[in-house]
């Protein structure tokens, strides 16, 4: 802790716009020169903004809607960045805009992958990039994974092209309890990380339970060691939480303290938790323990045996955040099996397609599809657009976005992806990706394929990926 | 129901008690694909007798007293082959007890002989069987030297008798590994590769005057002599390189050692070089969906460079360089269905349906010098089978019947136990763990 003060002491003394920046609004909003106290609401604020797009209408085009709606030979317009308007062929068609046939083609929401380390651990895989874990102890909720972020990671790219991802939380790793906070992008390349951000989306709070915490810091013969170990420390870490939140809320003078302004947002329920778990019985415990803090876990992460425990998801109203087939890499994956996704979603608890994978990102679809049949194999008939919530609506409420982008509603973000074909086809690939209305991918126009900085010049820059 | 069903090893002995001789299966009605790269026909008919591939194709005829397996409706093909894999090696990844993939302490390099070490019981093994992958390449993961070790081909049978071929080839590491691994440089992995089949070529003069414990030999006896055959062409030698620059310096190995049987592993930039690779009539093994700059040795990797070297006259089959090469061989179809995905693709290149199914199952199989043995439905390969209920590359199929030499394989794994018992979450009258 003091070394993280005189850390924050150093940073204020040179005027670091993080201390100096009077904050913009909220109750928090005190300059931070006359209270110490005093937090700056948004002192990373996003500069993204939308690329021009142009007023576009698809139609013939076999869409699901991201809600479970499925619409044939349906129509979307959109302009300005918003849906306009989406419904069946009779909708109207404006005229003077862009019209694209999507005969034998699929429209959706783009993907939102709620768990990617892209940018954080970017390609190449090379040490000097390797931003995603602050493993120097195991609470470090005052970093943020944002500061890690790399713009110019070529696989933003293969993302969008190959996965129709639109946007996508990225989080810090999973070797300490307390990894940090995550943040919300659009996958939109910029030169900075604020020229990504996802206006108003909320933060997360990047949570692990299990193997990574203790393995770490076990073999260092520090504590946690072991699971008793890490449910410990975290809840010796939320006491002290809730004292500073207590202190904070009264409106008490007390040194800012990074790890603590977080932890008092979760407490606050402005911060989202999102929490690495894989066991059943491991989960049971980290609901108790939310309930013993009063904070909420919003998902868990990799959360293989969410099966076993789906009736008690669903009663907790706690989402899970899943691949499709990934199992037995370590000992609590072990018990990892195909239905997974599918036996979630049929106990009525929200189910999430995630990647945490540069490569898995870029085919969420067909993870899903892979869930898809294995429940229908065992009768779970989980009809296509239904099981589109998992890419889309339901990482988007899980994000605190859902009300901006993940469905296609009117009003909301035109994040759209078309599709050559049914898209849990292994034989289908996004061909255009439009993100708030522009045109971000096409797959007939090389132009609109983005090469990052880093493949720039090189070999193979530019190539179809 | 549940309570009749057996434990898979219970299982295992009722599928060895059944021999495979003096037996002949017909399966017939379903559409076939024999795995040679040709595009599947209608109303095929697959003949197995005592464990072989006796006929496949449209209008053969089914033997009188054969057992016929009606597959109307269905798709055939011959059993999978993952081209590169440690499926057989590992049960748990990162519990080091469970994975035989490599031996960080120990003195020895080119004699490591990954076939003592293959679990038929492995969870993964029946996991990726019932999804249609019958044999592997396994290959050892190395770690003191850029020689790996000597790797197998396994099959996935529910059997105590999992080796096809062992010792089928050697594994080197020559790129960014193999540098790392020799000290630190590219030379010192290339000089360590010839001083070590130098020494392998004094030790195949004079066996007992090779005194492996020598401070100036690199090779203890043990390595020095699985290197032999190698040097002289009588084992294949499988070169993990990726960059251009390491697969052109790989195919130069064979101005100083001519007789050098090569197999390129990775790859990822082969399109590049890919009229020199086909030049040199060496086949590759490659990922096919790794399209990210992971390192700087695949910078030009493109989902494009499976179908490009296939175009350039480069044999190429398809195995698993990332994600768990020892758990997830079963993503083989998605692999190959990708493949075919590209061919939509503006400026992609591709593979045709029947070329992505010969690179999950001819072509890992003749890259290995098995190919008059496995990976087809040609006459006198093993009668490696599977039925799928729909095309087999696409994600919503699956398995429904699979062969191994001719013998029927149980469809259930540990996995499916774990479905089973929690289709529905809540314990009933007794706790789940009664419910077997």
């Amino acid at each position: 802790m003091a070394i993280r003060l005189t850390h924050m002491a150093l940073l204020c003394a040179f005027g670091v716009a993080a201390c100096a920046a009077p904050a913009k609004e909220g109750p928090k909003s005190a300059s931070a020169k006359d209270n110490p106290s005093a937090e700056p609401a948004d002192p990373y604020p996003s500069t993204y903004a939308p690329y021009p797009g142009q007023p576009t209408v698809v139609r013939n085009v076999t869409i699901f809607d991201g809600e479970g709606g499925r619409i044939d030979n349906g129509v979307i317009f959109f302009v300005s960045g918003k849906i306009s308007s989406i419904g069946g062929p009779d909708t109207p068609i404006p005229a003077d805009v862009a019209v694209f046939d999507g005969t034998g083609k699929y429209l959706t929401p783009g993907v939102i992958d709620i768990h990617s380390h892209l940018g954080d651990y970017p390609s190449p895989s090379v040490d000097a990039l390797s931003d995603g874990n602050e493993m120097t102890s195991p609470v470090t909720p005052d970093v943020w994974a944002e500061h890690s972020i790399w713009p110019q990671d070529p696989g933003f790219s293969r993302a969008l092209v190959n996965g129709g991802v639109t946007a996508l939380q990225i989080l810090p790793g999973s070797g300490n309890l307390f990894g940090g906070r995550g943040v919300t992008l659009k996958n939109v390349y910029a030169r900075t990380m604020q020229g990504m951000k996802f206006p108003g989306a909320p933060y997360s709070l990047k949570m692990a339970c299990g193997e990574n915490p203790k393995r770490v810091y076990g073999e260092r013969n520090t504590k946690p060691s072991t699971r008793m170990g890490n449910i410990a420390v975290d809840r010796q870490t939320w006491i002290k939480a809730r004292e500073y939140q207590k202190k904070r809320a009264e409106g008490k003078e007390q040194t800012r303290d990074l790890a603590m302004e977080t932890l008092a947002d979760v407490l606050e329920g402005k911060i989202l938790v999102h929490n690495h778990c894989y066991r059943a019985d491991e989960m049971a415990n980290v609901i108790d323990m939310s309930k013993e803090f009063g904070y909420k876990v919003t998902a868990f992460h990799h959360a293989v045996e969410s099966y076993k425990i789906a009736d008690l998801l669903k009663a907790n109203g706690i989402c899970s955040a899943m691949w499709a087939d990934w199992y037995g890499f370590k000992m609590e994956s072990y018990d990892g099996i195909r239905e997974n996704i599918a036996l979630v979603h049929n106990a009525g608890a929200c189910a999430i397609v995630h990647s945490d994978d540069e490569n898995g990102i870029q085919r969420l679809n067909q993870e899903a599809a892979k869930a898809i049949a294995a429940g229908r194999r065992m009768g779970i008939n989980i009809p296509d657009e239904v099981a589109w919530e998992w890419l889309s609506y339901n990482p988007a409420k899980a994000m605190g976005i859902g009300d901006r982008t993940g469905s296609l509603k009117v009003g909301k973000m035109a994040d759209i992806v078309l599709w050559n074909g049914n898209p849990f086809s292994v034989y289908t690939r996004p061909e255009k990706v439009w993100i708030d209305g522009a045109m971000m991918y096409d797959a007939n126009d090389p132009k609109k394929r983005p090469v990052s900085d880093f493949e720039l010049g090189q070999i193979g820059a530019g190539d179809v990926k | 129901m549940k309570r009749a069903s057996l434990y898979l090893a219970a299982t295992l002995m009722a599928s060895l008690s059944i021999p495979a001789m003096a037996q002949t299966i017909a399966i017939t009605g379903g559409k076939l694909a024999i795995g040679d790269g040709g595009e599947p026909v209608e109303n095929g008919t697959v003949v197995i007798t005592n464990g072989k591939v006796v006929a496949a194709g449209a209008g053969v005829a089914v033997p009188a007293g054969a057992q016929r397996v009606d597959a109307t409706g269905k798709w055939v093909t011959p059993g999978l082959v993952s081209g590169f894999s440690r499926v057989g090696l590992v049960e748990v990844t990162y519990v080091s007890q469970t994975n035989d993939s490599t031996a960080e302490k120990s003195p020895f390099s080119a004699a490591l002989d990954v076939s003592t070490a293959i679990n038929p019981l492995a969870n993964p093994i029946a996991i990726s069987r019932t999804s249609g992958i019958t044999r592997a390449v396994v290959v050892p993961e190395g770690a003191g030297s850029v020689f790996a070790g000597q790797g197998a081909v396994i099959d996935l049978g529910a059997d105590m008798s999992p080796i096809t071929k062992a010792q089928a080839f050697q594994y080197v590491e020559l790129g960014e590994t193999g540098a790392k691994r020799a000290g630190g440089s590219r030379p010192a992995a290339y000089l360590l590769f010839r001083t070590s089949l130098r020494e392998a070529q004094d030790y195949a003069r004079n066996p007992a005057a090779y005194d492996g414990r020598s401070k100036d030999s690199i090779l203890t006896r043990a390595d020095a002599e699985a290197l032999v055959p190698v040097v002289q062409g009588k084992t294949p030698l499988m070169v993990h390189a990726e960059s251009a620059r390491d697969i052109l310096a790989a195919l130069d190995l064979r101005k100083e050692f001519p007789a050098l049987k090569l197999i390129l592993a990775g790859a990822s930039e082969g399109w590049t070089v890919a009229s020199q690779i086909a030049a040199a009539k060496v086949p590759v093994i490659a990922g096919g969906l790794e399209d990210l700059p992971a390192h700087f040795e695949t910078i030009a990797a493109t989902q494009s460079n499976v179908g490009r070297m296939e175009k350039a006259g480069v044999m190429v089959a398809l195995g698993m360089f990332s994600g768990d090469d020892g758990l997830q061989v079963r993503v083989a179809t998605q692999q190959a269905g990708n493949m075919v995905a590209l061919q939509k693709v503006p400026g992609a290149t591709g593979l045709r349906w029947g070329q992505a199914l010969r690179a999950i199952s001819s072509a890992p199989a003749e890259a290995v010098g098995l190919g008059d043995r496995i990976g087809s439905l040609k006459p006198g390969r093993a009668g490696d089978v599977v039925i799928w209920d729909g095309d087999p590359l696409e994600l919503e199929s699956a398995p429904v019947a699979v062969w191994i030499d001719g013998v029927a394989q149980p469809m259930e794994n540990r996995q499916t136990k774990l479905r089973d018992r929690y289709a529905s979450p809540a314990p009933g009258v007794l706790p789940k763990a009664y419910e077997h």
